[in-house]
């Protein structure tokens, strides 16, 4: 009887994952699409991934050293975002280049606005923005020891013929993590698996950016066309991995869905209508900025209230 | 003399301008893409900043109250004119850097404010003075964020080679962006210099960042919204002693 009558306050459903393990599991899920970049483009990726990593990881115990915070390093999210950038680096970057993105992404898009939590834009994708405007010539320079010329978006662009099995096994040019679909897709099985993220958000972007081809693409319904465009460029890595940052993406269930087909249109229109072939970073940050818009206009009614009226 | 040193120490510390009193952020954020063209719209601004002021100093009891602001428009953008006809015609390169940004010195809010809240109440001389301290200030602060942005965007400094040859220029800095970060960054730098000058017991209490919303008890002659709460407060006095309906006839 005792037993029944314990009283505690709420919440009473407790579950056993926190920041950490989830972070943890995130970079587990990233850990396929590394280690194939690192087969594919050699020692250059897995150096650029250990110094990007490291500098993600050494500003945010810096800075919160100097300013007397908690450090919060221990939560892995700083390794998901030194990973993430680096997979969405050249492989012939110079070093330099993830160490200055590391230390913008964690020290400008995330702490200056108050740390996890609190940032505004995925500070991966933040970061790759800034080092993409600034050192254009470098973080479009897909040349390496394995590989020369355009990566198969570019090349998709300037209408020549790519081969799609390449594509969708990895053996392109591109960026470190963004190359492998297969590598992504099984990262992505596995953190659906555990429940870490669901498709809404990455079903709904491939899916209206799918429709956005078929409509404007100029080609129709071609099916080694949109194979193609899925299978480059950084659609794949975005939309599993980015675009599910929790930080960074609408709460409601209803917004979710209006984030993913934004950034299935944006993604389209940048990739289509743009001068450049690859378009899913802008996306995903601009959608970034749009979703307190979204989750203002989508937010649920509570229950007993509004409704139709007799 | 002791009060021509007092309005330039003003305007180029205390009273800052783009640092403190967070004016005139149009042109700070626009053309100080390197350190020459911030010092060239600083200075061409400080002109015309110095020369309305002792003119609107000349003429503030002409001017009537009600029409004040046309007024001083007026004044401001004759000055506006035959500064932008003198750098067309000696320093065309200026001209064509600072572009659409000369005209617009006409709406420049520093200008305007000072106007407003100085020389339309002080004497000649000191007018023309706070003129050139806050324009002094002005383009201190547009030659320090110019000077930033170009030595870490384009790695130069006034024009001449600063970095190393190896030095790959950051070129978001000489971008939009840019100027967004270098003027939060050098304002937090100010902000906490004021802070260390507090702790040691310093009176840093003229040295305000931006405004501390308190008009009630804000003693800085140079803030334009403690003028309108004063004529506000003036106006609700009078229609409360039923004096006020004057003014809506």
């Amino acid at each position: 009887m005792s037993d029944l009558m314990k009283v505690s306050s709420n919440p009473h459903i407790r579950s056993k994952s926190a920041t950490g393990s989830i972070m943890l599991a995130v970079v587990t899920a990233l850990l396929p699409a590394a280690g194939f970049g690192i087969y594919n483009f050699g020692t250059d990726a897995l150096i650029l991934i250990l110094v990007t990593v490291l500098s993600t990881v050494l500003t945010e115990y810096i800075f919160e050293k100097i300013l007397g915070k908690k450090v919060t390093i221990g939560d892995y999210s700083a390794v998901v975002t030194g990973l993430l950038l680096a997979l969405n680096l050249p492989a012939s970057a110079p070093w330099w280049i993830g160490m200055v993105g590391g230390i913008f992404a964690i020290l400008v898009v995330k702490m200056l606005f108050g740390g996890l939590g609190q940032n505004f834009m995925n500070p991966a994708l933040g970061a790759r923005c800034f080092l993409l405007i600034s050192f254009t010539s470098i973080m479009t320079n897909f040349d390496c020891d394995a590989y020369t010329g355009a990566t198969p978006l570019a090349a998709l662009k300037s209408g020549e013929a790519v081969n799609i099995f390449d594509m969708v096994v990895g053996k392109t040019a591109g960026t470190i993590g963004e190359t492998s679909m297969v590598a992504i897709v099984i990262g992505a099985c596995f953190l659906i698996l555990t429940g870490v993220i669901d498709l809404r958000i990455p079903g709904s972007y491939i899916v209206s950016f799918v429709i956005f081809l078929t409509l404007f693409g100029g080609r129709g319904f071609d099916y080694a066309y949109i194979s193609a465009h899925l299978a480059g460029g950084g659609l794949m890595l975005g939309a599993f991995f980015m675009a599910t940052d929790y930080v960074t993406r609408p709460i409601t269930v209803k917004g979710q869905y209006v984030f993913g087909i934004l950034l299935g249109i944006l993604t389209g229109i940048f990739r289509i209508f743009g001068p450049s072939a690859e378009g899913v970073s802008y996306a995903i940050i601009i959608g970034n900025l749009l979703v307190p818009l979204i989750e203002k206009a989508t937010l649920p009614t509570a229950f007993g209230k509004g409704g139709a009226r007799a | 003399m002791n009060d021509i040193k007092e309005r330039l120490v003003n305007g180029l510390i205390k009273e800052n301008p783009t640092f403190v009193l967070m004016l005139g952020m149009c042109p700070t954020l626009a053309v100080t893409t390197s350190a020459m063209n911030g010092l060239g719209m600083g200075l061409t601004t400080m002109v015309v900043l110095a020369l309305s002021n002792a003119f609107i100093s000349l003429l503030r009891n002409i001017i009537p109250g009600k029409v004040r602001i046309p007024a001083f428009i007026v004044i401001i953008a004759s000055f506006v004119t035959i500064v932008e006809l003198l750098l067309e015609g000696f320093i065309p390169t200026l001209y064509s850097a600072l572009g659409i940004y000369i005209p617009l010195i006409v709406v420049n809010c520093i200008i305007l404010g000072r106007a407003e809240s100085y020389a339309s109440k002080n004497p000649v001389i000191a007018s023309l003075f706070d003129g050139i301290g806050m324009g002094l200030g002005f383009s201190f602060a547009l030659t320090c964020i110019g000077a930033v942005r170009e030595l870490i965007g384009a790695g130069t400094l006034f024009g001449m080679h600063i970095m190393p040859e190896s030095y790959i220029p950051c070129s978001i800095f000489i971008m939009a962006p840019g100027a967004f970060f270098v003027l939060a960054a050098l304002t937090a730098i100010q902000n906490k210099v004021k802070l260390i000058g507090e702790r040691k017991g310093k009176d840093m209490s003229k040295i305000q960042s931006g405004c501390g919303s308190d008009c009630l008890n804000c003693s800085d002659a140079g803030c334009t919204r403690r003028l309108y709460d004063e004529k506000a407060q003036d106006k609700k006095t009078r229609l409360i002693k039923g004096e006020g309906e004057k003014d809506h006839a």
